[in-house]
């Protein structure tokens, strides 16, 4: 590496970390305990970490089959169908919550049979799930299809030689093959969820215990009660830092 | 690292240009005006008033939540005026000698915004304690949730809203999305979103009024400047504007 690139790696370094201290250093220590642990912080961390969990196994369980189809076929059209499945990932949160909202929103395209099944997904914490399904799963899909395209298929093609039928084939030879990239693709899009709020905002609405997710929580005190949010932002740093941590852990141990 | 050099000045040279603009050489003088989201077509219009009658003064507008920028100018934002959609956060500068000669100029009272079919039905504030109604309000943290809750308690309604949101063109949009069955949100909201929403006005809303202060902003640059803005405001032209926009006097 030339000596003169870690110049502005220090900056860009210095860009990335300083804000994280200044919050740190921001924090009101004294009253730190009290302020996270106040009715509203509880509910709006059970909250978050609730809806994030199942929104990543959602990424999971239709992401994975996203990759393989991306990853191992090839069809006419798939070139666009990959860039309209990565979307979510450059369309700012806001535009995809109103993307949801006129999709299963009362007035939207699936609006009249959802209401007709009794179907109200609206200012529910469904509605929050669905919010965060969505600007998280290209970061599954992505990292995954990477993962399964550097395994290539030679171990594949020999376990079906063998006589493996292709499910055994996908269960017992692929996916432990791509477990890391599942692995950092699902931690990926945890993170995202947690930190998810123009869709939610947007598309679920903000009601205590409901809808209000910590990074909604965050930006509602920090009108009125701005140590609460800073402290709250602490706390959302240190979740997504554990969040991190777990899986560079579990990926080595793999 | 010789060759660097140029690339770093290409860099940090449009951060040189981003300074401020004022009066030096050039005959271009910019006026900052902070106000309330609330504000937006009202002030839009009578910077443009301000603008054709004085020359080479340019009014820069930023709108937002009023405890935002209020925040903001705490924090040190060159504003020279700051206009807000209640009394608490201009006493907040005030408190901290932040703002000069404040007045009053304007009020604006509640109104109940429903889908333009009103789907609901609602008719009255009592409605809205209605079960099964998909309410939206402003969290009572904001000026208009806290005016909202404030007219709740005095009229003895128990309010079940399905979400309670940071401003009040939140609520407006989860009302012209459909979503809600009502908002409740100022009478000029519901002025200036036109057809997209039905209006209900309701008689007890003079109940709570929210009162709109104006001020100066000590250390700004173009402090005369400033108060002939606000003076602007408080004035006839001001007001008639405001007026047309749905606002109460002061």
């Amino acid at each position: 590496m030339p000596r003169w690139l870690s110049l502005p790696a220090a900056l860009g370094a210095a860009f990335l970390v300083l804000p994280v201290i200044a919050i740190v250093a921001r924090v009101d220590w004294a009253d730190f305990g009290t302020l996270i642990t106040s009715e509203a912080s509880r509910q709006a961390l059970w909250l978050s970490l609730r809806t994030s969990t199942i929104s990543t196994l959602l990424c999971i369980l239709l992401g994975t089959p996203m990759a393989m189809v991306l990853a191992r076929t090839s069809f006419p059209g798939q070139g666009v169908l990959r860039s309209l499945v990565l979307l979510p990932l450059v369309l700012p949160p806001v535009v995809g919550g109103l993307a949801l909202l006129y999709t299963f929103g009362r007035r939207g395209l699936l609006g009249e049979e959802l209401e007709a099944l009794g179907i109200h997904v609206a200012f529910s914490t469904a509605a929050v799930v669905m919010a965060q399904t969505f600007v998280a799963m290209p970061f599954l899909v992505v990292s995954l299809e990477g993962a399964l395209r550097t395994a290539g298929q030679r171990y594949d093609v020999v376990a079906a030689s063998l006589g493996a039928g292709p499910t055994t084939v996908f269960r017992r030879v692929t996916l432990p093959l791509v477990l890391p990239g599942l692995v950092s693709g699902a931690v990926l899009a945890f993170a995202r969820s947690l930190g998810e709020f123009g869709a939610t905002i947007t598309f679920a609405g903000s009601l205590q215990g409901v809808t209000r997710t910590l990074p909604l929580e965050i930006y509602q005190q920090r009108e009125t009660d701005v140590d609460a949010a800073v402290a709250l932002s602490l706390v959302l740093v240190v979740v997504a830092v554990i969040v991190i941590g777990f899986a560079r852990q579990g990926r080595s141990v793999l | 690292m010789r060759r660097l050099a140029p690339l770093l000045a290409l860099l940090v040279l449009p951060l040189a240009a981003c300074g401020d603009d004022g009066p030096d050489g050039t005959d271009e003088t910019t006026l900052t005006v902070y106000a309330a989201a609330s504000l937006t077509s009202t002030f839009e219009e009578t910077a443009d008033r301000f603008e054709a009658g004085h020359d080479g003064v340019t009014v820069k507008l930023s709108f937002g939540g009023s405890s935002d920028l209020a925040a903001q100018i705490q924090e040190g934002a060159p504003a020279d005026v700051f206009a807000s959609a209640d009394t608490a956060n201009m006493d907040k500068l005030t408190a901290d000698g932040l703002v000069d000669g404040v007045s009053e100029f304007a009020t604006n009272t509640l109104e109940i915004a429903t889908p333009p079919d009103n789907p609901a039905g609602v008719s009255s504030f009592q409605d809205l304690g209605k079960a099964g109604l998909r309410l939206v309000v402003c969290a009572p943290e904001v000026p208009c949730g806290a005016a909202t809750q404030t007219m709740a308690g005095q009229l003895g309604v128990t309010l079940a809203p399905v979400s309670e949101e940071q401003s009040v063109t939140d609520v407006l949009g989860k009302v012209t999305s459909g979503e809600a069955d009502a908002g409740v949100v100022y009478v000029t909201d519901v002025t200036s979103a036109g057809d997209a929403v039905h209006g209900v006005a309701f008689p007890e809303s003079d109940q709570v009024v929210n009162t709109y202060p104006i001020a100066t902003v000590e250390g700004g640059e173009h402090a005369a400047l400033a108060q002939e803005f606000a003076d602007l405001v408080t004035g006839a032209a001001g007001q008639q504007i405001l007026q047309d926009a749905g606002f109460g006097p002061p």
